[in-house]
């Protein structure tokens, strides 16, 4: 099953729609609540970078019997250094951004911690794509 | 005990949400940094901030909260209480301030 979202640059408002998505797909689907909370949160984490940091990008959820993969992909900055960026408490988000309760520099720690596996590939100027896969069976 | 419990022994004003008056509540958690609760808070917890814009229904929603408290009588955005009724995820609003509440809400929780 494959499906995708956009997500607007600067648009709070909508983000979290994706996540949102996917959770109800996957209680169709009778995943265990613990997986769904876990993807969820790594999703909505995913989305709101997009929306702090990029002009626009795209969510492709793809589902199957044992994992969920999802690739979160933008045309923004990108990132320079891949390694700080992961770092807890490291973020460039903007005051704006920070006043909302956003941009703690949490948000890549906590995508990590919520996934199986993740993988991040950035172009400064360009953009940044990240995967994230989890099995749906625990 | 349940939210409207809370309500009434905490005299919360319900701004959204009364759809989920009813809901368990198992616990507290009190932050202001989004992706914190998002990494933290549990399903069935209440969670009390002084953040009053839309984006803290959407995380209310996708962590299942018991109910959300917004602190120091500070007004909730329109579209985040409107999201709080969609949802049916109770807001509601007190006049303490973070610690004082969370100190209130732990004593009733522990008793």
């Amino acid at each position: 099953m494959e499906f995708s979202y956009e997500v607007e640059g600067g648009n709070f408002a909508k983000a979290g729609n994706a996540a949102s998505g996917v959770k109800k797909v996957l209680k169709q689907l009778n995943v265990d609540p613990k997986v769904i909370k876990r993807i969820v949160v790594a999703l909505y984490e995913g989305e709101v970078n997009v929306v702090a940091h990029a002009y626009k990008g795209k969510v492709l959820v793809d589902i199957d019997t044992s994992r969920i993969y999802i690739r979160i992909e933008d045309e923004g900055p990108g990132i320079p250094d891949i390694d700080l960026a992961m770092q807890v408490g490291y973020s460039t988000a903007s005051a704006m951004v920070r006043e909302m309760g956003f941009g703690a520099g949490m948000g890549l720690p906590n995508m990590k911690r919520n996934a199986d596996a993740i993988e991040i590939s950035s172009k400064v100027g360009e953009g940044t794509v990240v995967e994230l896969t989890t099995k749906l069976t625990s | 005990m349940k939210v409207c419990d809370i309500i009434e022994k905490l005299n919360l004003k319900v701004i959204g949400g009364e759809e989920g008056l009813q809901n368990e509540v198992t616990g507290g958690y009190t932050s202001d940094l989004l992706s914190d609760v998002m990494g933290n808070v549990d399903e069935g917890q209440i969670w009390i901030t002084l953040q009053t814009h839309r984006n803290v229904m959407a995380v209310a929603s996708l962590k299942e909260v018991a109910a959300v408290i917004i602190v120091k009588d500070l007004e909730a955005d329109e579209n985040t209480i409107s999201q709080s009724n969609d949802e049916g995820i109770p807001l509601l609003s007190s006049s303490m301030e973070a610690y004082e509440l969370s100190g209130e809400l732990y004593q009733l929780l522990k008793g």
